[in-house]
């Protein structure tokens, strides 16, 4: 750790880790729901659950993108954050936002767009706090150097923080709210969050893989022009069946399709990155969370997403457990495994002491990986029972759903694996304190010209 | 490849893209938008009884087990053609009576089988409610879904 101010991150690590433990035993929680349906069914219903499972998922991921600017802007441009009281002023805001929304919908106390459940002053406060991230970090920047890695990854964070806009906008007229809510919900994860995954992911192979600064800048230009090129008008793909204009229907398969491109190349990214690379980082589990994620986001997000993208398949997929099966792995493998990998970068720095419990952790990877990928082809083979029977057969949706139950229980299976993983994880960074550090092997002798 | 793809240029073309996609983005909204409005869903009125209902719908978050349209959760059925399944779209009384029937009958308490929860709501909720349905039901959805059974 370079710069005193970088201290900040390890507390948005912490909480994102803490929610990131709530998430998961929510998702579990709701799986096990599939199995057995009358449990807690008085109680605690299903939808409850799942929006806690959602909403901690999405605010401990954003939680660590924050952190993880924290972290990486003061090495990049060489200088003290601007005020490291904000930065503090803005977490207690984010947690108060959290605990404030998680408490009242146990109480039963929510909205009703899918993912935007907040009460109203927690959307105002989430607002608040990622205006004074940006004041923090763009005063930061710039004063300081300004590299293309601040440079995307500041642009990510303004464009996200501006589309949470529409989440304040929700018309009348159902097609009209549909419409608007994807410019977030779309918009963040397959326009501007992929911003922030490609700097984030630039950062983490310069320093793991010492590979010249100019050619990393380079790739991370290409990847968020064919980021954005595909994805914003990608949109369209969600916009073929909820009351919009038929044209939608080749727009959005066909750009659509090109957001595999950025997720290719991010894998291609960073495989090349390690074969050329002539550094050779101690810290193994932060280059192999790295490596993972940049993969299973390509499979997750660019073939899982591809496989219902044009219209003529998603006319039948459209809203079966395909969809969750792609969910799932979309978002394990961009945005939890790259937020792991800045936590197996950066912990060991901000807690002072070598990259130690590696093997922990790098198991934890398998078991998580492994579990998510079981999950997804559960949920596919469901998805395609359940599309078959019930879209083109045109069986009713419960007793379909029955037939299927075999695969709910071994994707419970599934996510019993990736619970064990994750408090594994997150055991790995914060308990255990015994050295145990993975040597590093002999650099690339011939680096890949 | 190295010499025509310079770094800057890089830079300059990922700018310059993002902002004409914008552009052409924004320009397809704004067009969406009014189809919207004046063509898929104008086969029914915005009704303060519709308006109600998505209130309450938006209120209990029914999202969150149910799917509309397609989008939601994928725990229960799909709604956005419930009142075709039901044969009462044509029918506003029916429409109400139905799904009264249907909340005040819930839970089911049937052991295995998922439950949705009671919901003590008053007359015009539910009718607010059927008529959002109803209202949702008539949108021009480009033929989606493929069949009655959502
Ligand atoms: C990391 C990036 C991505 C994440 C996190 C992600 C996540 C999701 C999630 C959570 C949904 C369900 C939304 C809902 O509740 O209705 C969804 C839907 C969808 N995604 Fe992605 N996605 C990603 C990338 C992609 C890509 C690259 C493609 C296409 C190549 C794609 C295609 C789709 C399609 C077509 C749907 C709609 C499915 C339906 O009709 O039910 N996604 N995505
Ligand atoms: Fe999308």
């Amino acid at each position: 750790m370079k710069y005193q101010s970088q201290k900040v991150a390890l507390y948005y690590f912490l909480a994102a880790m803490a929610l990131f433990g709530i998430q998961v035993l929510g998702g579990l929680l709701a799986g096990w729901i599939y199995v057995s349906p009358n449990f807690l069914a008085e109680i605690l219903p299903f939808n409850v659950i799942r929006m806690i499972h959602t909403n901690a998922l999405i605010v401990w991921l954003l939680l660590g993108f924050f952190g993880a600017a924290y972290f990486l802007i003061p090495e990049e441009s060489e200088r003290e954050i601007w005020s490291t009281k904000l930065a503090y002023i803005q977490l207690v805001i984010l947690l108060v936002g959290t605990l404030g929304a998680v408490g009242s919908y146990l109480a039963g106390i929510h909205g009703g767009r899918e993912f935007l459940e907040q009460p109203l002053w927690v959307k105002f406060g989430i607002l608040v706090a990622a205006l004074i991230f940006l004041l923090n970090v763009s005063m930061t920047v710039l004063a300081g150097k300004k590299t293309a890695i601040t440079n995307v990854l500041l642009m990510g964070l303004w464009l996200l923080s501006l589309l949470w806009i529409f989440a304040f906008i929700n018309p009348d007229n159902l097609s009209l709210d549909k419409m608007y809510w994807w410019f977030v919900v779309h918009l963040w994860v397959e326009a501007t969050w992929e911003l922030v995954m490609a700097a984030i992911l630039a950062f983490l192979l310069l320093k793991l893989t010492g590979v010249d600064r100019e050619i990393v800048e380079k790739w991370l230009y290409v990847i968020v022009a064919t980021a954005l090129f595909s994805g914003i008008l990608g949109t369209g793909h969600h916009f073929y069946w909820i009351g919009l204009p038929g044209y939608w229907q080749w727009v959005g398969s066909i750009f659509s399709t090109f957001e595999v491109v950025p997720f290719f190349l991010m894998m291609s990214f960073a495989f090349v990155m390690v074969w050329k690379g002539r550094k050779n980082h101690p810290n193994k589990a932060a280059l192999l969370w790295s490596l993972g994620s940049s993969t299973v986001a390509f499979f997750g997000a660019g073939v899982w997403g591809f496989l219902h993208t044009l219209h003529g398949v998603n006319f039948y997929s459209h809203g079966t457990q395909i969809t969750a099966a792609h969910g799932h792995l979309a978002f394990y493998g961009a945005y939890v495994a790259l937020n792991l990998a800045v936590f197996s970068y950066a912990m060991p720095m901000l807690r002072e002491r070598a990259p130690y419990n590696q093997v922990l952790n790098m198991a934890s990877f398998w078991l998580m990986t492994g579990g998510m990928a079981f999950m997804t082809f559960v949920l596919t083979f469901a998805g395609t029972i359940q599309t078959h029977m019930q879209r083109v057969i045109g069986d009713y949706y419960m007793n379909v759903q029955e037939s299927l139950s075999v695969f709910f229980l071994m994707r419970f299976g599934a996510g019993t694996a990736v619970v064990i993983g994750a408090l594994l994880f997150i055991y790995s960074m914060l308990v255990v304190r015994k050295t145990e550090v993975i040597p590093p092997g002999s650099a690339n002798p011939v680096p890949g010209e | 490849m190295a010499e025509i793809l310079t770094k800057s240029r890089a830079r300059n073309i990922f700018y310059g893209g993002s902002i004409f996609f914008v552009v052409i983005f924004v320009g397809m909204t704004v067009h969406s938008h009014r189809y919207v409005v004046q063509t898929s869903t104008a086969g029914m009125a915005l009704s303060e009884d519709v308006v109600h209902g998505k209130h309450v719908w938006e209120k209990h978050s029914c999202i969150n087990c149910h799917s509309l349209h397609g989008e939601g959760a994928y725990f229960a059925p799909e709604l956005g053609n419930v009142m075709t399944r039901w044969g009462v779209q044509d029918s506003p009384e029916d429409a109400f009576e139905f799904l009264k029937g249907w909340i005040e009958s819930q839970p089911s308490g049937v052991e295995g089988r998922r439950q949705m929860p009671r919901y003590d709501l008053a007359e015009e909720d539910i009718r607010g409610l059927a008529e959002f349905l109803r209202w949702a039901d008539q949108t021009d959805t480009q033929g989606w879904p493929p069949n009655d059974a959502g």
